[in-house]
């Protein structure tokens, strides 16, 4: 970055000495920052670092235990939100703050709503908004709902609403982790446009690329602490790395060469609706083998999380057929193609993985607490299960230890995955699909995940990895197939995969490869 | 002819003045649940109002008075609710079925401190909702008879209709209506975006109190003439249901309740009338409201943030 | 000081506690309304207490709880497997007029086979009541709530209905069905009543009460069955994603609530009532089961001692009169109670007091994140 829109003699935003405990737990420990008018400043941090604490904080959502906030030279008190608006900052969140059945328009107005005598002015606000989205060069549908947009467009939404309200100061959580590429490139040109308006912009990520390509600064935090602030441009990946991890960290999975053996999962033309009973899995083939990771990758909402609940058993789908292991489980039960070799690592490990309320023992016994030795006779036997969840908690080494007892809800998210996996593995079932199994991990929690699934690989499963990460796809796959409208529109092999071919092809474009 | 048409003025009057407590608590239990609380106190809300407003007459003279005060001792119930389940974080059905017991039990128990009875003095006529249109009409024709019959309702039923447009007009219109809306959708969101969400729940919540209380209170002064322990007996549950049935919208309530007050202004024709047992025509507007469910209506989409106390980080 | 922080801690974190504290609370609102109406506290509830704890107050006590129990272990059972059932008052009528009807029209039968029968007609009405809901809200998605208000209703007008039918309908003026058989009664001996010196109603559904009790903590804690209710119930999603056919687990939890509601009205009916009378409002059993329900913490042993609690206020309550005191008293302590229970978080903050108030910590995952980190 050239720097060329910053003025350095102009702080926006000085955050001092920042402190912020919950409890007897230190989330930000001492933390500096500086930004200035016209630049791109990147907060690095692993997940659980402190980077949403420091931004809540900023943006009034919570309230520092001590330390200084400046915004334009001025100390302010933080009490909520609009405080942070009234200073001009505006923040957009990593999981978009759209209400759902409202309109565009009506999102972007939500709190600042023109009106006139008693009653809501929506033409005026409509005006507004068309006018604000032409001059940034963010198109939107303003009467379109949330419910029916995409992911990229939400997004710009989000900045709307923050543009809207006059926000000079924009931060951005995780703004790129459900962009395609080509969609992330747009992002930064949006963000470059914006800094040459006078707008400053600070961005929370933890993709060092992003960082090298758009940010002029970076400050890194690790643990709750400031490690430091560097000029991007002097910095390497590599170095931002190690400051944002304390050592240094290889992104590579070790993956011996195999040779594919018989066809586990086979998926023949298939059709199904989405929730909204639009067709978006349009004909879709796909082929497993035993001792393989196929990678799907894709832009969200074209057609992957459907495929997985239709092969999972959680969708019916229209049409088609599902063979695993040559046997069909198209619109079977869940349990029925448990039974004939599925086993999943849900996207939302939340959701679908666990019962938060259970205990670690009952929620690694989520299949199998009919069979014995956990159950004899329909009475669940508490011993085995007991036994069981032990060898589980050393095993997979799930922390806290000893937490047999302890509802999995209390867990980190990296635990909870951990009990998920060690529960899928342990099925020992021929078929492994994993949905964005490392989102919200830390980089160790990643390394263990990306361990066990090509370590199930290694063991001759077939492994159907889906993943929103290209990172991911490109380093763990065998066979990236992409999908696109419902269908693959790809397949090549995973070694020597180009980034940005890839990012082409997801987008529709691109030509075929066989 | 005549008698048709009669029969048929007869039955219009049933449906709006069986409707009119119902709409009254469902337009309430509407500004509560669709800010995101789930209210199922709204039954001892309007015991409340029932009680307080005949009083209140009673004591003033003042009929508009003691509406008045029926509204705002369901709003005094509404605020308990909300203090519970809004800045509290109480489960939102344990404090509902609180306010279920305390309404009722407070109220009797004041009822038999002040007048030695469970009931309350019955109103004189002038103390009760005065009907509007009384004589208006001329009864020796068919038609003016009809119109007599019809329009032989009291004042708050003309009321309440001119209330569900205006609660139309606030949820739809109006910046408050978006926010409330916005509140049960996603509380996160409006959070950052500055709208203070406990405020504008507590709010709804003293609304729903507010109307339910007014519809108890015309139960009692205007369907009947005196408060009694069995004057609010399921009302409120079936007030619920109008808004579940309508799908969470002040419109979509409206027709619930005209369903029901139909279904109740039949049973009052053909119990006169007709040789079937009254206790399975008592049964109409309840399997009719089941049937139409499954027939026409089908899934109600529930607020997202539907009973999920926020709870704000500090 | 230490000491008595301990104690507040203690005090904090205890559920139990909590109820009890709530419990207190309730009396002491009770009080100040005795106060205001200026009556005598310690006359009232020494009656209360007086009126309760003679064997023949404490029988009749007894008495009264068993249906409380019964509905409120169906309550408990409901919320347990993530179902409101709300409809527990029609399933009720359902099941006592199920019992009335073979109580009559099989009143021939030897009480061995009778009493069995009539149980279970009454826990088969109550469950095909639970399961109507259930079929509705899984085949078409219509909301259980607002269905089960609507069939409380309908049970209520179709017992009346019954009541009339001449078959069934008292030979007498009474608005009433005959009384049952003798042969369907769960009384006591009038000998064995007399020289205990109990009430005249005494009866062993204690018993069965009990019994229910224990079989239903079984189901829910150590059964398969019990595991796939709760499954569901907790997050029906990652039950779906186990194997776990979630519909037919809501369909069986509604069944097995519905059945112990009606099992409860068998119970009032063969043990007090002995005929149903035409109502012109709901008796509120349902209601009455959710309020143990929630005083239980919905534990089935908790239910059962707040079963007994409840009736001991329901029938001590009945007494207050004797001094002047209305009855409804009882419903505002008792709704007291219930709104203490809500907001117990009040008493989780008692371990805050005498420090500077501690802010929660706004997501334990993160919280739980970051100390894993810091073990790295």
């Amino acid at each position: 970055m050239a720097k060329q829109y910053v003025d350095m003699n102009t702080p926006v935003i000085e955050m001092r000495n920042i402190v912020k405990k919950f409890g007897d737990f230190t989330a930000n420990d001492g933390i500096n920052l500086t930004v200035h008018k016209g630049e791109i400043h990147a907060i690095l941090g692993e997940n659980g670092a402190g980077k949403s604490t420091l931004m809540n904080q900023l943006y009034g959502l919570l309230k520092p235990t001590s330390g200084d906030i400046l915004v334009n030279g001025k100390k302010i008190e933080m009490n909520n939100p609009r405080d942070a608006i009234a200073a001009g900052i505006g923040m957009v969140h990593q999981h978009f703050m759209l209400v759902q059945p409202f309109t565009v328009t009506e999102n972007i107005v939500l709190g600042t709503e023109p009106t006139k005598g008693v009653s809501l002015d929506m033409a005026t606000a409509r005006k507004n908004v068309v006018e604000i989205s032409e001059r940034y060069g963010l198109s939107i549908d303003p009467d379109a709902k949330i419910e029916d947009i995409s992911v990229g467009m939400q997004q710009r939404v989000e900045i709307l609403k923050a543009l809207y309200r006059g926000a000079d100061i924009l931060i951005l959580d995780e703004p790129t982790s459900s962009l395609t590429p080509q969609e992330i490139v747009e992002l930064i040109d949006i963000m470059h446009n914006l800094v040459k308006d006078g707008k400053s912009i600070i961005i929370i990520t933890h993709k060092l690329k992003e960082i090298k390509e758009s940010a002029d600064f970076c400050t890194i935090i690790r643990l709750g602490r400031y490690i430091g602030t560097v000029d991007v441009d002097t910095v390497t990946e590599s170095d931002l790395a190690s400051m944002m991890v304390g050592r240094n960290v290889t992104f590579k999975v070790d993956k011996p060469e195999q040779t594919p053996g018989e066809v586990v999962l086979d998926v023949q033309d298939l059709h199904c609706l989405d929730y909204r009973g639009i067709e978006i899995v349009r004909g879709l083939d796909l082929q497993v083998r035993r001792g393989e990771i196929v990678g799907i990758a894709g832009i969200d909402g074209n057609g992957q999380t459907e495929l997985v609940e239709v092969i999972t058993g959680l969708r019916k789908g229209t049409s088609g057929k599902v063979l695993v292991n040559g046997v069909d489980v198209f619109n079977k039960s869940p349990n029925f193609g448990f039974k004939h070799g599925v086993s999943s690592i849900p996207a939302d490990r939340q959701k679908h993985g666990l019962v938060l309320d259970f205990s670690i023992e009952d929620n690694l016994i989520l299949q199998n607490y009919g069979k014995e030795p956990y159950s004899q006779k329909n009475i669940l036997q508490r011993d085995p299960i007991f036994a069981h969840a032990t060898e589980s908690i050393e095993k997979y080494d799930i922390r806290p230890g000893n937490s047999e007892k302890r509802p999995a809800g209390t867990l980190s998210g990296g635990n909870q995955q951990k009990v998920i996996i060690a529960r899928e593995v342990q099925n020992d079932k021929d078929l492994l699909i994993a949905v964005n199994p490392t989102r919200g991990l830390d980089v160790g929690a990643i390394e263990y995940v990306h361990k066990y699934i090509v370590d199930q690989r290694n063991k001759g499963k077939a492994v159907l990895l889906v993943s929103f990460e290209l990172d991911e796809i490109m380093s763990l796959s065998d066979i990236i197939d992409v999908i696109f409208d419902g269908k693959i529109v790809a397949s090549l092999p995973g070694k020597g995969a180009d980034e940005n071919e890839l990012g082409l092809m997801m987008a529709g474009g691109g030509k075929k490869h066989e | 002819m005549t008698n048709l048409v009669n029969t048929l003025g007869i039955m219009l009057y049933a449906t709006l003045i069986y409707m009119t407590p119902l709409l009254y608590a469902s337009l309430g239990s509407c500004f509560s649940e669709v800010s995101g609380v789930i209210n199922i106190g709204i039954e001892g809300m309007m015991t409340a109002g029932a009680f307080t407003g005949t009083v209140v007459a009673y004591f003033t003279g003042n009929p508009w008075i003691g509406f008045l005060c029926g509204g705002l001792a369901g709003a005094f119930f509404g605020m308990l609710h909300a203090i519970a389940t809004v800045n509290l974080g109480a489960d939102q059905t344990i404090a509902g079925t609180a306010i279920n017991m305390l309404g009722p039990g407070i109220v009797i128990m004041i009822a038999k401190v002040m007048f030695n009875s469970t009931d309350t003095i019955p109103l004189e006529a002038s103390m009760k909702i005065p009907r509007l249109f009384r004589g208006v009409f001329d009864t020796s024709t068919v038609f003016g008879r009809f119109m007599d019959n019809v329009f032989a309702n009291y004042a708050a039923t003309y009321l309440v209709f001119i209330a569900a447009l205006v609660v139309w007009f606030v949820f739809y219109k109006t910046r408050f209506g978006l926010r409330l809306r916005a509140c049960g959708e996603h509380p996160q969101a409006c959070e950052t975006l500055g709208i203070d969400v406990l405020k504008m729940r507590f709010a709804c919540v003293c609304i729903s109190g507010f109307l339910s209380g007014l519809g108890g209170a015309f139960v009692t002064m205007a369907i009947s003439n005196q408060f009694r322990p069995i004057s609010i007996v399921g009302q409120g549950f079936i007030a619920i249901a109008a808004v579940i049935f309508g799908k969470f919208r002040p419109h979509g309530a409206l027709l619930g309740c005209l369903l029901f007050g139909f279904c109740s202004g039949l049973k009052v024709v053909l119990g006169g009338s007709s040789g079937i047992d009254m206790q399975l025509i008592s049964m109409i507007p309840y399997v009719v409201t089941v049937i139409v469910l499954v027939l026409f209506v089908g899934k109600s989409r529930v607020p997202s943030a539907n009973g999920r106390p926020f709870v704000r980080a500090k | 000081m230490s000491k008595k922080k301990g104690f507040l801690e203690f005090v904090a974190g205890n559920r139990f506690i909590h109820i009890l504290l709530s419990i207190l609370l309730g009396f002491l609102v009770g009080a100040i309304f005795l106060a205001i109406m200026g009556l005598s506290v310690g006359e009232a509830y020494g009656r209360l207490i007086t009126s309760v704890t003679s064997l023949k107050g404490f029988s009749y006590v007894i008495v009264y709880s068993i249906p409380y129990i019964v509905v409120g272990l169906s309550v408990a059972f409901s919320f347990k497997t993530g179902v409101f059932n709300i409809g527990a008052e029609g399933q009720f009528v359902m099941g006592s007029m199920a019992a009335a009807v073979v109580g009559i029209l099989a009143g021939g039968l030897p009480k061995i086979v009778l009493i069995p029968l009539c149980f279970l007609a009454a826990m088969l009405a109550g469950a095909i009541w639970g399961v109507i809901v259930g079929f509705l809200k899984t085949k078409w998605g219509i909301n259980e709530v607002l269905s089960m208000i609507m069939f409380n209703w309908v049970a209520f007008y179709l017992s009346n209905f019954i009541a009339g039918i001449p078959a069934i309908h008292s030979d007498g003026t009474a608005e009433a069905t005959k009384n049952i058989s003798d042969n369907a009664s769960t009384l006591l001996s009038k000998d064995l009543i007399n020289s205990l010196g109990l009430c005249p109603t005494a009866n062993w559904g204690i018993l069965v009460a009990i019994a229910v009790t224990v079989l239903v903590w079984f189901i829910i804690e150590k059964t398969t069955l019990g595991y796939e209710l709760k499954a569901v119930g907790s997050n029906k999603f990652a039950a779906e994603y186990g194997g776990i056919n979630v519909n037919r687990s809501i369909l069986t939890a509604l069944a097995i609530s519905g059945a112990l509601a009606g099992l409860g009205g068998s119970l009032q009916l063969m043990g007090m009532g002995s005929r149903i009378s035409v109502f012109s409002s709901q008796e509120g059993f349902g209601f009455a089961g959710i309020v143990v329900a929630l005083i239980g913490c919905s534990n089935p042993f908790g239910v059962l001692i707040a079963g007994i609690f409840y009736g001991a206020l329901t029938f001590g309550g009945s007494k207050l009169n004797l001094v002047g005191a209305p009855t409804q008293l009882i419903n505002v302590i008792v709704g007291t109670v219930v709104f203490f229970i809500a907001i117990s978080i009040i008493f989780q903050r008692l371990r805050y007091i005498r420090k500077p108030a501690k802010p929660k910590a706004p997501a334990p995952d993160k919280k739980a994140n970051g100390k894993e980190a810091a073990e790295k």
